[in-house]
């Protein structure tokens, strides 16, 4: 047996790794069910084509591209059956939200103009900025947040992320442009001046 | 001259595909005089890089 297959056997290391691709793959399919099985899928099929690693590193991260691309074949599946571009309630509220940041002009409203987020190294150290990072990407509604983990997550080129998920160009920015907005304006209220008195 | 409802949208987009020369001259017309559309690219950035930190604490083993 190799390396990789000792590892896999290894029942404390596989509980690990099966804790840590469950939770990211709940977050982009929001089904605890979808996620069990896609991350079986995903140790079955590595268990399957096992090759040599120099250790838990790369074993991991070759074990994550394999549960990413499961991931993807099943939001593929998905995608035949459902509108991606169909607007829920909260996306729409999302929407009006954005358009409340304006003033007719299309500048933005004194208190709402973005501010300086300062040094991000400082944030993206503490244990608490991921805490609201997570809560923040779990508010954004179903398929604003697929979309937006598609792209930012799986790492998928934005065209390949339309494709896959039946949107047009347009749709696309769109959707992006929802996600982004509506997690800049999570941070900057629930971290960035978390505590803050507003001016 | 573009609004700053305009510039968000661009500076979204600019995360997926490379703006056009001219998207790109409107885009830094506006940022040199606007605070609020300057603090809204760093912002964008900075989830671009967060997203990365997110992905990578997760699918390294060494954690």
């Amino acid at each position: 047996m190799n390396a990789g297959v000792n590892l896999l056997t290894n029942d404390g290391y596989l509980e690990e790794i099966r804790r840590d691709m469950i939770k990211f793959a709940h977050l982009q399919l929001r089904d605890e069910a979808q996620a069990e099985d896609v991350v079986q899928e995903a140790l079955v099929a590595a268990l399957g084509n096992t090759r040599e690693f120099a250790g838990r590193s790369a074993l991991k991260t070759w074990i994550f591209a394999i549960l990413k691309n499961k991931i993807v074949d099943l939001i593929r599946l998905q995608a035949r059956t459902t509108n991606v571009s169909a607007l829920s309630a909260e996306e729409e509220s999302m929407d009006q939200a954005f358009e409340s940041l304006f003033k007719s002009n299309a500048h933005w409203t004194p208190g709402a103009r973005p501010n300086n987020w300062g040094d991000p190294e400082e944030s993206l150290r503490e244990q608490g900025f991921w805490e609201v990072f997570d809560a923040c990407l779990k508010h954004l509604p179903e398929n604003t947040a697929r979309v937006f983990m598609m792209r930012e997550f799986l790492e998928f080129e934005t065209a390949e992320v339309c494709q896959a998920l039946s949107l047009t160009t347009s749709n696309c920015n769109v959707i992006l442009h929802r996600a982004r907005n509506g997690l800049r304006r999570c941070l900057e209220s629930n971290w960035f001046s978390a505590g803050e008195q507003p001016c | 001259m573009l609004s700053c409802k305009e510039v968000t949208h661009l500076l979204s987009e600019a995360q997926d595909r490379k703006l056009t020369l001219s998207e790109k001259m409107h885009l830094e017309m506006h940022l040199a005089m606007c605070k609020g559309c300057s603090n809204f690219k760093g912002q964008m950035k900075f989830l671009r890089e967060a997203c990365l930190r997110y992905v990578k604490a997760r699918s390294n083993g060494d954690e």
